[in-house]
């Protein structure tokens, strides 16, 4: 009998265990980019979308600063994504959010990119933004790529107030391409302290998966 | 047996795994120990890890001879009666031993430890603003600014160009001038021998002198928030003309970004950004 219980209490530790490891080593599905294939290259669109405030319908924090990526044509707060390995990625990110500047101007100027570093912003090839005009950045550290992401001015009419915002209210839009390379697992962040009401613009979304901060697995 | 015999056993057997081991830590662990021999400050705490080893190593092979022989000698035979050994009170002898040898072996490493830190310019610890050892000759300084969560990189001698990259001329005595934008960074490039915090608004400088050339790891050694773990990156130690030439290069490449740089600081001091609390 007594060898029964201490290996009853031994399993139930051990599915304890269990359960608590998957939890932490487990996470969001991530979000798989359709890839296209032409004349044998690879290429994907990731189209994502920044907003002031992510609204109570896709979060608890219905006031956190956060990426949202377009799946099948709706918005999703999900931060990480699955991409092509050796693949041409096409970006466009639609910002609706304001102009705070970078606490580094260095990121200012994009890296990692294709057409020479070169970015658009509403459809105008850039070298560097001005670094105080700039709400977020995007970057892949990893694999070398980012890109600074201008805000929409103080006095822009028709702001978006919570997500998921829609293309006719004030947003700016940034489109870039950079090349996967090889398969890994790569994190991807905003280098912008731009969590509001957090000490320094540090906290909360700035150190939270799901908002400003994600993972790109590449495959 | 008595007291005495066991001490003496205990003593002799110290003596006898001293001097089996110690040659063995100086001679062939010794110059295996971290970082290398990558840098002068590496060599310097190679030599530095060593001389601590030799120092505890009679130390340490006293307590596993104590631990040793105490269980073999003193262990208790089956059915004897559990009892306490007997007590010691004032042996001179070996207060007067343990007293003299723990306190020169303290005494030395302070001394030791303050005249190394001397003799090789902080030995690749950050010094502060203001080192109390410099060294002589010229000296190339490259900033390193920590920020969550990458280190980037000034070269204020070629007009204070910044890069994501940390290149360094090979057998040239650098100054590293490590600071942060934002929190605590702790600028680790192991291979080189360099570990200095990387604080808001201080300038804390550490010297080294890279003398071989090859990819070195750079980390961030100080928990820094959720990417800390991915805070890390590849310098490169090269020739001085392959130096002279990336860094032409590199103004070449940030020349779009440069104006909008501020001058060149020990420290930056950016505005909070203004929505946030």
């Amino acid at each position: 009998m007594k060898l029964v219980a201490v290996a009853g209490g031994v399993l139930v530790v051990a599915a304890l265990i269990a359960a608590y490891v998957t939890f932490l080593t487990g996470g969001p599905t991530p979000y798989r980019v359709p890839q296209a294939r032409a004349a044998g290259a690879r290429s994907a669109n990731l189209t994502l979308q920044t907003v002031a405030a992510v609204g109570s319908k896709l979060s608890p924090n219905k006031n956190w600063v956060s990426y949202l990526v377009r799946e099948q044509g709706v918005w999703h707060r999900s931060t990480v994504w699955t991409l092509p390995a050796n693949a041409v990625v096409h970006v466009t990110i639609f910002n609706y959010d304001g102009q705070s500047g970078l606490r580094n101007p260095f990121l200012a100027q994009p890296r990692g990119l294709l057409d020479g570093d070169t970015f658009a912003v509403d459809g105008k090839p850039m070298k560097v933004l001005d670094p105080d005009t700039a709400s977020h950045t995007f970057a892949i550290p990893a694999l070398g790529v980012i890109v600074p992401v201008l805000g929409i001015a103080d006095d822009a009419k028709n702001q978006c107030e919570y997500a998921p915002c829609e293309e006719s209210m004030a947003h700016e839009t940034v489109t870039f391409s950079f090349r996967t390379g090889k398969p890994g697992h790569y994190r991807w962040q905003c280098f912008v302290p731009c969590a509001a009401g957090f000490i320094y613009g540090f906290g909360g979304p700035m150190q939270t998966i799901g908002y400003m901060d994600g993972f790109v697995n590449v495959v | 047996m008595s007291l005495r015999s066991h001490g003496g056993r205990i003593g002799a057997l110290t003596v006898i795994g001293t001097a089996i081991v110690l040659p063995l830590v100086i001679f062939v662990l010794g110059p295996n120990m971290p970082p290398g021999d990558w840098t002068n400050a590496g060599k310097s705490q190679v030599f530095d890890n060593t001389v601590l080893l030799a120092v505890m190593t009679p130390f340490t092979v006293f307590i596993l001879v104590y631990i040793g022989y105490a269980v073999t000698m003193f262990r208790a035979k089956p059915d004897e009666e559990l009892r306490d050994g007997p007590p010691i009170r004032g042996h001179f002898v070996s207060q007067v031993v343990w007293l003299v040898t723990t306190t020169a072996a303290v005494l030395f490493l302070a001394i030791f430890g303050s005249a190394e830190l001397f003799a090789s310019n902080g030995s690749g610890g950050g010094s502060g603003p203001n080192p109390i050892a410099t060294p002589g000759g010229n000296v190339l300084p490259v900033q390193v600014i920590g920020q969550q969560w990458e280190f980037t990189y000034r070269y204020p001698t070629y007009g204070g160009v910044e890069t994501a990259e940390l290149m360094l001329p090979v057998n040239t005595e650098i100054e590293f001038h490590v600071t942060s934008l934002d929190a605590i960074h702790s600028f680790w490039a192991y291979q080189l021998g360099v570990k200095a915090d990387a604080n808001p608004g201080v300038d804390n400088i550490a010297f080294v002198k890279p003398t071989k050339v090859g990819a070195f790891q750079v980390r961030c050694a100080e928990l820094c928030g959720i990417w800390h773990g991915y805070m890390f990156d590849t310098g490169h130690v090269v020739q001085s003309s392959q130096f002279a030439s990336w860094i032409k290069q590199q103004r070449q490449a940030f020349s779009a970004v440069q104006r909008y740089l501020p001058k060149y600081a020990t420290t930056y001091s950016p505005d909070p950004v203004a929505r946030a609390g």
